[in-house]
Order: C-alpha cells, then sequence, then structure tokens
C-alpha cells in the first residue's frame, strides 16, 4: 500500500511531535515526511482539518467467537474496530469456548492475522473462567495472549487471584480485572433512588468497590500490576487515586458510557442501558470525570460487547449486560471530554492509544521515517449524527443511536492496509 | 350556537308537566302499580316533578329512581368524546311493575334503546311507558313515546336544548341553530 | 372526562385526576356488582388478552371477571417466562397475540419494565396486572377506593404500608398514588425489607410497628413473600410476627379506629394473625370486590377512550 497523505496535522505526544506537513507511505511503511509533490501511480489523500495520530487501541472489547458469531465475529468485530478508528483492540476471553489455552489464543491470531486491526487477545486467568484452577498462562503468553482476565466475573478468590499476579508477573504480563463481589452482584442496575423508583433487582456500587480494594491489597502484597476495567464509581476512583498516590502499580479504564450516562437512562427501561458494570449516578459521572482529568483513569475503553437483537430486545431483567462502543467511542469522548475541555487531544491521545499499548508492554507506534505506519486519521469538529444501521459490527445494541456527536475518524492505516471511513 | 325561539316557557312547562300527569294516570287508571324512572340527567328531574305532581293529584307517593344508560350505549366508538357516567340510583324491585320512563327528549331513540335495555337488566317489569317533555322527529330506531309533551319538528342542524332549574337555574325549552 | 393516557402502567406519573377519574367511575360499577345481572353491554366486540406470565390466579380472575362483565371478548394466555428457556421470545409472543387483533393487554410479568416494553412492541392498551417490585396499580387503586369507601376522604390520612416494601410492587404504587391524593404514607418493617433511599419517595420510615400503628389511620400490610428474597432478610418468620405482626391486642392497645388492609393472599400468623384477619377492623373481603369494580373502571375508561 502506497498513499501519500498532503496537508495532515500530525502529533504524537511521546515523540514531541505536533506540526502540519505531508506523510509519503510506501508498502506500510512511513518513507517521508515534509512538504511532498503529487507522485505518479501512487494515491493522494487530502483530509480538510484532520489531525493523523500513532493508531488507538481499544484494550477492552468482546467479539463473541467462538460461541456467539450471530452477535459479532473477529472479523465483524475488527471490521467495527477500524470503523471507529481503531488499529488494534484486545479481545477478552469470555466467548463460549472461554479462551484458556495455547490452541485457542493462537486461533483468535490465525483467523486475524491479514487484518489491518490488530486483534489480540487475552487469556483467560482461570481454566473456563471458573475461577478454580489457574489457566495454562505461560503456554498462551507464549502463543501471543497480551495479558490475562477472568472479564466477566473478578478472579474468584482472593488465592487465585494472588497465585495469577505472581505467576504472570514471571511472564511479564499484567492481570485485568472486572471487580464485582459475587455475593453482592446480580442485580439489574445500580441501587439507589432510580433502582427503588423502578423496582429493578438493583446491585450496590459496593459490590465494585470492595473488589478493588481486595485486589489492590492483594497486588501490594505480590508486588504485581493489576488493571481495573472498566471503574465505574465515585469511590473506585478514590480507591485507584488512593493506590496510585502510594506508588502501586494500579491502573484503571473507564467507558465512555460510564462518562456520558446515567442511572436517569434506565428510566425507559430500554435494555440498551443496561451494562455491567451498571451505569451509576451523576456524582459517580463526574467522579470518572475528575479522575480521567487528573489521570487516575489512564485508559478510555469501549467494552464493546455485542448481543444479537433477539438476546438484547427482551424483558429488562433477563437481557444480557453491555453495549456495542466501538464505532461510538471517538465520537463521545471527543464530544464529552475534548469540546466540554475535560481533557486535551494529547490526553485523548494517551488514553486511545498510548497507556492501553504500555499497560498491555506493547510496542508504540512512531510517526518517524523507517516506521511501521499504524496511523488514525481523524477530525475533531466533525459533526455526525449515529445511525447505528450503517455500523460494520453484527450488532446494534447502543444507546447512542441518532445522538449527534462532534468528531469523527476518517481513516485508519495499519498493516500495510488503509481503510478510508464514510 | 344560536337560539332560534323558546319553544317552552317556565308557565308551559308547569302546564305540560301536569298534562303529563293527567295522561299517565288516565291511561294507567290511577297509580296503583306504576313506578318512574328518569334517565340521567333531566329525565331525572323531569321525572321528579312529575312524582310530586302525581302526589298532588293522586295523594300517593310513586318509587321513583334514575337510570344512568351510558353503558348500554351503542356509540362508544363512533364518538370524538368519551361520556361521563354516572351511578344508577333504583332502590326498589321492579320486577312486574308498569315503568314510566322518563326523558327530556326524544330523538334519535337510540338512548331509549340502551334504557330499555338497562332496565331488563335489573329485572322483568309488566309494562314500560315512555313519556318525554320534547319528541324532536328523527328517529333511526322503531321507538315511539306514550305521552309527548311537545312535538317539535326539527331539521337535522337544530338541536332541542332542555334546562331545568335544578341544573340550569331557568326552566325552559328552546329551539337552537347548530349549522 | 377522559383518562390523559391510553395504558395504565403504574401511578408513578398519573395525574391526580386520572386517579380520581378512576375512583369515581368505579363507584358506577360497584353498583352493577349488587344487581342480579352483574353485567353491562359497554365493551362488546372489544378484545381483551391476559397475558400472564407469573402465578396469580386472584388476580386473574378478578380482571376476568371484570371484563365479562363489561361484554368484553376475554383470552387467557399464561405461561411461566424464564430467561433460560429459549425458543419463543417474549416479543414474538406479544406479537402473535396482537395479529390476532387485540384491543387490550392485561399483562403480568417477574420483570419489572415489561408493560413499558409492550408499549414499544404493541398496539394495544397496556395495563400492568403486575411487574417486578415496581407497580401494580390496579391493586393500589382498589386500595384507594377501599380506604374512600370507609373514611370518606383519603387526603390528609395517615397510612402506613408494613413489610417486604423492598419485594412488593403493591408498596411503590400504593406509595405514589396516596402521595398524590394527598395522604401522609409511611413505610414500616425492618431495613433489610426496605429499598434504599425509600425516604426520597418522601415517605416516614418506622421499625416500631406499635408506633406505627399509634401513629397512623389506615395499615395496608404487605404479604411477606415467602417464595422471594425474604428469606435472607429476616432471621425466621417467627421473629418477624413477633416484631412486626399486626396482632389484635396491639391494634386494641394502640389505635382502635385504624383500618387494616391486606392485598391477599394473607399468610395467617406471620403478618396478620387470623383475629385480625377475620376481624372488625379489616376490610380485606371489600378490597376483593372492589377490586372488579375497579378494574372495570380502567378496562372502561380504557377500552371506550376514542381513537
Amino acid at each position: 500500500m502506497d498513499v501519500l497523505i498532503k496537508n495532515i496535522h500530525l502529533i504524537n505526544p511521546e515523540q514531541n511531535l505536533d506540526t502540519v506537513t505531508d506523510l509519503l507511505i510506501e508498502n506500510g511503511v512511513i518513507k517521508r515526511i515534509g512538504k511532498i509533490e503529487n507522485i505518479n501511480n501512487v494515491e493522494t489523500l487530502e483530509f480538510s482539518n484532520a489531525y493523523c495520530v500513532p493508531g488507538f487501541f481499544d484494550m477492552h472489547v468482546h467479539f463473541r467467537e467462538p460461541g456467539y458469531e450471530q452477535a459479532e465475529t473477529l472479523l465483524t468485530g475488527a471490521n467495527s474496530a477500524a470503523e471507529g478508528g481503531f488499529t488494534g483492540v484486545a479481545v477478552m476471553p469470555n466467548t463460549s469456548l472461554a479462551i484458556d489455552n495455547g490452541d485457542l489464543v493462537n486461533s483468535v491470531l490465525a483467523k486475524t492475522k491479514s487484518h489491518l486491526v490488530d486483534v489480540l487477545p487475552i487469556g483467560a486467568v482461570t481454566v473456563g473462567r471458573k475461577g478454580e484452577h489457574l489457566a495454562p498462562m505461560a503456554e498462551m503468553a507464549e502463543e501471543g495472549a497480551v495479558a490475562f482476565s477472568d472479564d466477566g466475573t473478578a478472579v474468584k478468590t482472593a488465592k487465585l487471584l494472588r497465585y495469577a499476579l505472581e505467576y504472570s508477573g514471571m511472564l511479564n504480563k499484567i492481570i485485568i480485572e472486572h471487580c464485582e463481589d459475587e455475593s453482592l452482584a446480580g442485580g439489574a442496575m445500580n441501587e439507589g433512588k432510580i433502582s427503588t423508583e423502578l423496582g429493578l433487582p438493583p446491585v450496590p456500587a459496593i459490590a465494585e468497590e470492595l473488589t478493588i480494594a481486595r485486589d489492590i491489597v492483594v497486588a501490594e502484597y505480590t508486588n504485581s500490576p493489576i488493571h481495573i476495567a472498566h471503574i465505574s464509581t465515585k469511590k473506585s476512583v478514590e480507591l485507584v487515586r488512593h493506590a496510585k498516590e502510594k506508588g502501586l502499580k494500579i491502573t484503571a479504564e473507564a467507558t465512555p458510557h460510564h462518562f456520558t450516562l446515567t442511572e436517569n437512562a434506565l428510566k425507559s427501561y430500554d435494555t440498551n442501558y443496561k451494562m455491567n458494570p451498571p451505569l451509576r449516578t451523576e456524582e459517580d459521572k463526574l467522579a470518572i470525570i475528575a479522575g480521567l482529568k487528573d489521570g487516575t483513569i489512564d485508559v478510555i475503553a469501549s467494552d464493546h460487547a455485542p448481543h444479537a437483537v433477539e438476546d438484547k430486545e427482551v424483558e429488562f431483567t433477563f437481557a444480557p449486560n453491555g453495549i456495542i462502543g466501538l464505532e461510538t467511542e471517538l465520537g463521545l469522548t471527543l464530544t464529552e471530554l475534548y469540546h466540554k475541555k475535560i481533557l486535551t487531544l494529547e490526553e485523548i491521545i494517551y488514553k486511545l492509544s498510548v497507556n492501553p499499548r504500555k499497560i498491555l508492554r506493547l510496542p508504540l507506534p512512531r510517526i518517524e521515517i523507517g516506521e511501521k505506519a499504524n496511523l488514525t486519521i481523524f477530525d475533531a469538529d466533525k459533526l455526525w449524527t449515529v445511525d447505528k444501521n450503517k455500523f460494520k459490527s453484527k450488532s446494534r445494541n447502543t444507546p447512542f443511536d441518532k445522538k449527534l456527536l462532534t468528531g469523527k475518524a476518517l481513516a485508519v492505516i495499519n498493516n500495510n492496509q488503509l481503510h478510508i471511513i464514510d | 350556537m344560536k337560539i332560534k325561539a323558546t319553544v317552552i316557557d317556565p308557565v308551559g312547562l308547569q302546564r305540560t308537566i301536569t298534562r303529563l300527569a293527567h295522561e299517565i294516570l288516565e291511561k294507567n287508571r290511577g297509580a296503583k302499580n306504576l313506578v318512574l324512572i328518569g334517565i340521567r340527567t333531566r329525565g331525572e328531574f323531569l321525572a321528579k316533578r312529575l312524582k310530586e305532581k302525581i302526589s298532588e293529584i293522586e295523594n300517593i307517593d310513586l318509587p321513583f329512581g334514575a337510570l344512568d344508560a351510558t353503558l348500554y350505549r351503542d356509540d362508544f366508538r363512533t364518538r370524538l368524546k368519551q361520556p361521563e357516567i354516572s351511578v344508577t340510583d333504583i332502590k326498589f324491585d321492579i320486577s312486574e311493575k308498569d315503568i314510566i320512563l322518563i326523558d327530556d327528549v326524544l330523538y334519535t331513540g337510540r338512548t331509549v334503546r340502551a334504557a330499555l335495555d338497562a332496565l331488563m337488566d335489573l329485572g322483568r317489569p309488566n309494562s314500560i311507558q315512555l313519556c318525554v317533555l320534547v319528541d324532536r322527529g328523527h328517529r333511526q330506531l322503531p321507538i315511539k313515546a306514550d305521552y309527548v309533551g311537545k312535538n317539535i319538528p326539527t331539521s337535522i342542524n337544530e338541536e332541542i336544548k332542555v334546562k331545568l332549574k335544578e341544573v340550569d337555574e331557568e326552566d325552559a325549552v328552546y329551539l337552537v341553530d347548530n349549522s | 372526562m377522559s383518562l390523559s393516557t391510553k395504558h395504565l402502567l403504574g401511578l408513578q406519573n398519573l395525574p391526580r385526576e386520572d386517579i380520581e377519574l378512576i375512583l369515581d367511575t368505579a363507584t358506577t360499577f360497584r353498583e352493577i356488582l349488587d344487581r342480579p345481572i352483574k353485567k353491562v353491554p359497554t365493551l362488546t366486540g372489544t378484545t381483551v388478552v391476559n397475558l400472564f406470565f407469573e402465578n396469580s390466579t386472584r388476580t386473574r380472575i378478578s380482571f376476568e371477571l371484570a371484563q365479562k362483565r363489561l361484554s368484553a371478548d376475554t383470552v387467557n394466555f399464561s405461561t411461566a417466562s424464564s430467561s433460560t428457556k429459549k425458543g419463543e421470545t417474549f416479543k414474538d409472543t406479544v406479537r402473535n397475540i396482537e395479529a390476532m387483533k387485540i384491543d387490550i393487554i392485561v399483562v403480568r410479568h417477574q420483570s419489572a419494565g415489561v408493560p413499558t416494553f409492550l408499549t414499544r412492541i404493541s398496539n394495544a392498551s397496556i395495563i400492568n396486572a403486575g411487574d417486578g417490585f415496581h407497580e401494580h396499580p390496579t391493586q393500589a387503586l382498589l386500595d384507594f377506593y377501599s380506604m374512600k369507601e370507609k373514611l370518606g376522604n383519603i387526603e390528609g390520612k395517615k397510612v402506613c404500608i408494613v413489610g417486604d416494601i423492598a419485594h412488593s410492587r403493591v408498596a411503590l404504587s400504593n406509595i405514589y398514588g396516596l402521595l398524590s391524593l394527598g395522604a401522609k404514607v409511611s413505610v414500616c418493617g425492618p431495613p433489610t425489607m426496605l429499598p434504599r433511599s425509600i425516604e426520597n419517595l418522601g415517605v416516614k420510615v418506622y421499625y416500631d410497628i406499635n408506633s406505627a400503628i399509634k401513629e397512623n389511620d389506615i395499615l395496608n400490610v404487605l404479604r411477606i413473600q415467602l417464595e422471594r428474597d425474604a428469606g435472607n432478610a429476616i432471621p425466621s418468620l417467627r421473629e418477624y410476627h413477633k416484631y412486626f405482626g399486626i396482632t389484635k391486642e396491639r391494634l386494641d392497645k394502640y389505635n382502635k379506629d385504624i383500618l387494616i388492609l391486606h392485598p391477599g393472599p394473607i399468610n395467617r400468623g406471620v403478618e396478620l394473625t387470623s383475629e385480625v384477619a377475620d376481624g372488625e377492623y379489616q376490610i380485606i373481603l371489600d378490597q376483593v370486590t372492589n377490586g372488579v369494580a375497579v378494574r372495570m373502571a380502567v378496562l372502561y375508561l380504557l377500552g371506550t377512550l376514542p381513537s
């Protein structure tokens, strides 16, 4: 793939790069940066008002293959990621079968190796995610697993978590925790005033906070890094902030829906507002935003959770948790955080590109001559209306349909491929 | 709404009630087995006045009740407004009685049809006789009044408005134009 | 006067005028229930489906009688629903039934919000006959009708709802409706049976049943739902009865003028003693009779709405 991109605003805070110029990519590799005349037989792209940054990476997605291919496959998921402006994703292992051995890790990589988007498997911590025995983490790491998680639930016991942290430390891989106390779990929405009004079975914020507290204590004891997935409450943010202040190797992510929506949305009983962790209060939402701003929360990740219409359009308490997010993530981040002046563009690039790769110990793409082109091009000011029927994802379970957003990806380049977004 | 004519004035209304009372007594040869049932709302007050008049003439206190036939109507689906309903208040058994059913205006006959059905659900009367203050014509059902205060031929665009002191602060019957 | 809504989903956002219209209209139907022929032809040609995804013989019979007494055509669909049972989805079930030309759907379901969900997938008028721990509006309306019948007016009256509020659909409907009608509302039960932030709804909280009896005009006593999560929320039924049970001694001692309501079915010896359940303070069977009249009123008002 050869392409000449004219008059583009290159930004990479890791390189102190911030300049408007031309960029020539030959055979997927950055060939020249600077003023370049059009070249015969090379496609020329010119965007008005566009940024070009190291490709975005979403470290928390669910692609449902194997097991629920009617909701998403590795291919449709990767297409959805590219459409949303991502050049890499880490897929959670809670498929059916769970990704809990080397062969399954390998099959995820094999099925996606020719794609523009790097689809990197996260292996299960325990066999079948059952919380009984450690899964073969060394074998999975060797086959290409980038981290381990029993996502969907926390690692069941403190003892198993301790072993998982110690063992994965040997492999230089991290544990990603979905923090939720099992005995308090199982509700359909956040416990509080609204759950009382709606009569829906509630799950209290402490279900999340208790497990975060446990995980921090265990990780401190084993001196291990641990990554807290989708934090959603004020207290959770405080716990992570406090741990960071103590110098612990705790990192955390938040989803666009948790910094955009609150439990008030549940009043419609629309199952597209049912997720786990649930939408919380306005106070929690503001704490998430504050945590993103002060760096307590390192990463924005979608928790992209596709569900087939027939599974999601059911009675509220029967509906599965989760929404798809890859194709609205950048728009929501720019609308809610950049345009509302919470985060700068550089901070957003950290949270969507640099930090997730750093946490997973992946190489950072650089915009430099001789480097492989791994880039996202986006217009931070483009107004567009979400239309779920145009999603590349196989699923449609989004609460953001018809929402007007400011900021959209225009193109992605990776693995010697270019994808121009509609 | 435009009043075209006063059809019955207060004095005329009194005279009409008196005449109707006499006709009812004459035809039934007294008041022995009679009960009076007025169709809500204005039929109820007319019935009450007839009861008083008959009591004056015959010195007899007739059983008296109010019937709400709304639930028996046939026009729920075609109307633009939901009709108000009120309670039927008939505290006696109507079986084997001669019922004088009283309403203010007889028009299409549909209200009377509903009232007849409602009465049948309350028991098996010996007879039902219909008494109306005004018959304005345009019947859509084979129903005929036994006692009529006044026959007033009307056009479809016209309407008869009966005013009674009990609810309207005056006694009168007007012919009004709705066109 | 017509209702401001095509559906009866709950009392939370139902205007006071609508509640009053239903209660006034119910008076008409209450009279019909005392006639030799307890039937009027009003809803002839109207088709009502009772969609019951959860067992509730009493509520279903009450609705069915109300429908028959209005001469509506009534069909019953009862099934136990579950999230795990695969097969036809709820949505398909509803669409199939509606394709048979249905005017009104009366729905009971264990999942809160199902009536709201139905309004999105069906064109029929929806009547909520109980959804999860959310609302059961006709039960609350018949409670109000019975209170009014006994005490004349609800405005200013003090009403306490006693028992497992967290696992009740009757409690929320009572709270919303009573507050709207101007009553002073409280709840009484062990804290484990009160949902979080219940005070936010504008109700007072009692943990002492004697004070609740002393300070209220009416107690609406809820069934302790043994089949639900109540098992973990109280140490034992014996202890519940000892500290929250309504006994004749308590009523005699603390408030001889109190009125006791219970939505049934009663667990005798748990929330009420038999002496109370059959005694002079209660109006439990009046509630049942009034339930038919109130449901007739709701069906009439929704079934004859001009389209």
